[in-house]
């Protein structure tokens, strides 16, 4: 099984759909903190435990300036139709041409089963990875994991340098 | 393993002794169904294990996919000021099939309680930090749907049938008699 990429790597750059005419860039949200939820499918019963679980906690993330991206290898259009089903408030970016090629580049693909790891990535307002965690394939892994590295994230004023160090709670 | 980070306190809807040797704390959505089929299984657990074991409720609702949640959620913490939290409770998830706000201000008017108040309380809000205080807190503990239970604040990671919660808490009554 292929690692994640861990801490104090820079995250890697991706455009994806993110609905059927509008593409996303994780540099377009260069200065805040986002939020990377990699996840296997749409509509299968876990996931969509965790994606409403997020969708609920997002007053939290956005608490901390945060953005959340959910990307899975499902095209757009079941994107559309799940997020309009489950009445989600955050995108869900298609990693589906080529397929699941970002989830590769996070280290988050699983080549047999051909989806993405559940894998969860806060990147830092520099575009660094801050914290990573990959969940058994079949446990929802909650947010606290996401909230308590929102909350050790530096300041914008003294974030060079000492990323792990610092710890302030907001 | 996720545990508890909000300790019990008297502030939370309790029942069951306060030496009791276990404790399960539940984080749930009167809205959820799996809540609903869990309510019954929860209560054979309280019979089985009698003072044993300490039952605790806290709010856990999913509002943009249940419409109902938080009104029903509110409405046991309005019923709760009044002494009453627990049979608003069971009166909801015995009827979580017709959830809505007919059946909280008639639940709310068989204990007795006013219907006029009631409205007040949803209108302004009232229970809602207390709602949403419970929301967090089960958010840092690692709450990842509903029902979550925590033994002995482990979360219980297994299903919620009977077999399992009992085989949860059993290990926790033997450590016990050990000592």
């Amino acid at each position: 099984m292929a690692q994640i990429l861990s801490a104090g790597t820079p995250a890697p750059e991706f455009t994806l759909r993110v609905t059927p005419d509008q593409l996303l860039s994780l540099r377009d949200l260069q200065g805040k903190p986002v939020i990377i939820a990699f996840y296997p499918a749409d509509w299968s019963p876990i996931c969509g435990d965790q994606v409403t679980l997020y969708n609920e906690i997002l007053p939290e993330f956005r608490r901390h300036g945060a953005e959340l991206l959910g990307i899975s290898v499902d095209g757009v259009w079941c994107h559309k139709a799940f997020m309009e089903h489950r009445r989600l408030h955050f995108p869900l970016l298609a990693d589906f041409e080529p397929k699941g090629a970002v989830a590769r580049s996070y280290g988050a693909y699983r080549e047999g089963e051909g989806v993405a790891e559940r894998a969860l990535f806060v990147v830092d307002r520099d575009g660094v990875i801050f914290w990573s965690y990959r969940s058994p394939i079949a446990v929802n892994p909650g947010a606290d994991g996401i909230l308590d590295a929102l909350e050790r994230l530096p300041n914008r004023s003294e974030r060079h340098g000492h990323a792990e160090s610092s710890s302030h709670a907001v | 393993m996720a545990t508890l980070k909000v300790p019990v306190t008297p502030s939370d809807h309790i029942q069951g002794p306060a030496d009791a040797p276990v404790t399960m704390v539940e984080y749930g959505d009167y809205e959820c169904a799996h809540c609903g089929l869990a309510h019954p299984i929860v209560k054979a657990v309280q019979r089985q294990f009698a003072r044993k074991v300490r039952l605790v409720f806290r709010h856990f609702p999913l509002n943009q996919v249940h419409p109902h949640a938080e009104s029903a959620a509110e409405s046991a913490e309005f019923a709760g000021a009044a002494g009453r939290f627990w049979e608003m409770h069971d009166g909801i998830y015995e009827n979580q099939e017709s959830l809505g706000l007919p059946l909280l201000f008639a639940l709310v008017g068989a204990l007795g309680l006013s219907e006029s108040d009631l409205r007040e309380a949803l209108t302004t809000a009232k229970y809602a930090p207390k709602v949403r205080n419970d929301f967090l807190g089960g958010v840092r503990s690692g709450v990842n749907g509903t029902p979550t239970f925590f033994i002995n604040d482990q979360r219980h990671d297994a299903s919620y049938a009977f077999d399992d919660l009992v085989a949860a808490i059993e290990p926790h009554l033997y450590a016990r008699a050990r000592l």
